[in-house]
């Protein structure tokens, strides 16, 4: 799958990972600081995540 | 598909908040953040129906998750927008804030920093040779207060929440800052020519502001500031989300208990030191000196040549902001 990162924004490709857990252990990010955008939307944790999918993982810490 | 189920509806969850031990959806998220709004405003009366508010908006993601849950309680809020001067960071960030304003009819009034007082962040920075932050949250503060004082605002809300507020507290622990944790509540009363100031967000997350604006639809500033990159604050969030990593509930505990149980006993004491305040000459704001720290700071810059953001970048800052000069470059690693 294709991810998007941000700070700085750049792409990446991941594979064999299924769940959105398993994708922030896999590049190890802390479940508190980021949230994971597909289409749009949310996906929770235990989200099930697919090879062709495009996803955000979003930072949500600010430090001003 | 979505394995876990909202705990209120059971329909599929769209987040998983650890510390309630608990999956929501879409709709419930929302209800949940306003809920702990409306228990932080009433538990520490922060605002009144009747309140004129001013929102400090910074186009992030609390700023402006902030005016939009009061607004949808029925308070009546316009936004102050302070345009620091720190690239093409201020440029996207007021782009944010006047968006989120012009779609909803709202009022947002602007300061310029460069073109009404004739300096910017990064030029109080290298000419002071401050810690860039310092020079800012001072600015802000200043402006933030002369706005409400001028508009007739009754209440500034700034858009600080638990995440902050922990980093903050966990700061001034680590230097046992008696004074500093005195003063450390999420309501200031007015006085001395100071407006009121609370943070309705102190219940509520990082994490679920930014969840808030993505489920809202709201676009923000999702972009660091470069300047504040690879600071102390962040430092303490990332060791404080590393705890709660382990322990979710952690930084509620820490913050809310501090606010709960050790504020009061630290306020008893008269441990805030509340100095005589008169006028500044420059500006007739509040002051403990004959000129505020705005003014003095203002004399010392006005007239020196602007300075670029990327020369008062140092360490991991000036890394960050080089790299992303670079825009969607593949790198083919991790973060």
């Amino acid at each position: 799958m294709i991810v998007r990162l941000r700070q700085p924004t750049r792409e990446i490709e991941v594979d064999g990972v299924h769940t959105v857990n398993q994708l922030l252990d896999r590049l190890e990010l802390n479940r508190e600081s980021f949230l994971v955008i597909r289409n749009g939307t949310l996906v929770p944790g235990d989200g099930r995540l697919a090879d062709d999918d495009v996803i955000e993982i979003r930072p949500v810490v600010s430090g001003g | 598909m979505n394995q876990s189920k909202c705990r209120v509806c059971r329909e599929p969850a769209i987040i998983d908040l650890p510390r309630h031990n608990a999956h929501f959806c879409g709709e419930h998220l929302l209800q949940l953040c306003r809920r702990q709004v409306e228990r932080a405003i009433t538990d520490h009366d922060m605002l009144s129906p009747a309140d004129r508010v001013l929102v400090a908006v910074s186009g992030g993601k609390d700023s402006l998750a902030v005016w939009d849950i009061l607004l949808e309680l029925g308070y009546r809020a316009d936004g102050l927008y302070v345009g620091l001067g720190i690239g093409e960071y201020s440029d996207a960030s007021h782009d944010h804030a006047v968006a989120f304003a012009s779609d909803r009819g709202l009022t947002l009034h602007t300061v310029d920093l460069r073109d009404e007082y004739g300096y910017d962040v990064p030029t109080a920075a290298k000419v002071t040779k401050r810690v860039p932050c310092s020079a800012c949250g001072m600015s802000k503060r200043h402006l933030f207060d002369r706005a409400a004082r001028e508009g007739g605002y009754d209440v500034v809300v700034t858009g600080h929440n638990l995440d902050d507020e922990a980093a903050v507290l966990f700061g001034n622990t680590l230097r046992w800052d008696i004074e500093y944790l005195a003063r450390q509540y999420p309501v200031l009363p007015a006085r001395d020519g100071f407006p009121k100031k609370v943070k309705p967000l102190m219940r509520l997350t990082e994490r679920e502001m930014a969840a808030w604006c993505i489920v809202r639809g709201i676009e923000y500033q999702v972009d660091e500031c470069p300047i504040a990159v690879g600071n102390k604050h962040l430092g303490y969030k990332e060791a404080l989300n590393a705890i709660e990593r382990r322990s979710p509930g952690a930084k509620a505990s820490f913050y809310l208990e501090f606010v709960a149980k050790m504020a009061p006993i630290l306020a008893e004491r008269g441990l805030a030191g509340h100095e005589h305040l008169g006028h500044c000459e420059e500006c007739g704001a509040p002051t403990t000196g004959d000129t505020c720290a705005f003014c003095r700071l203002r004399a010392r810059v006005v007239g020196h040549d602007p300075v670029p953001v990327e020369l008062v970048l140092h360490g991991a800052a000036r890394k960050a902001y080089l790299a992303g000069r670079d825009d969607v470059a593949p790198t083919g690693g991790s973060r």
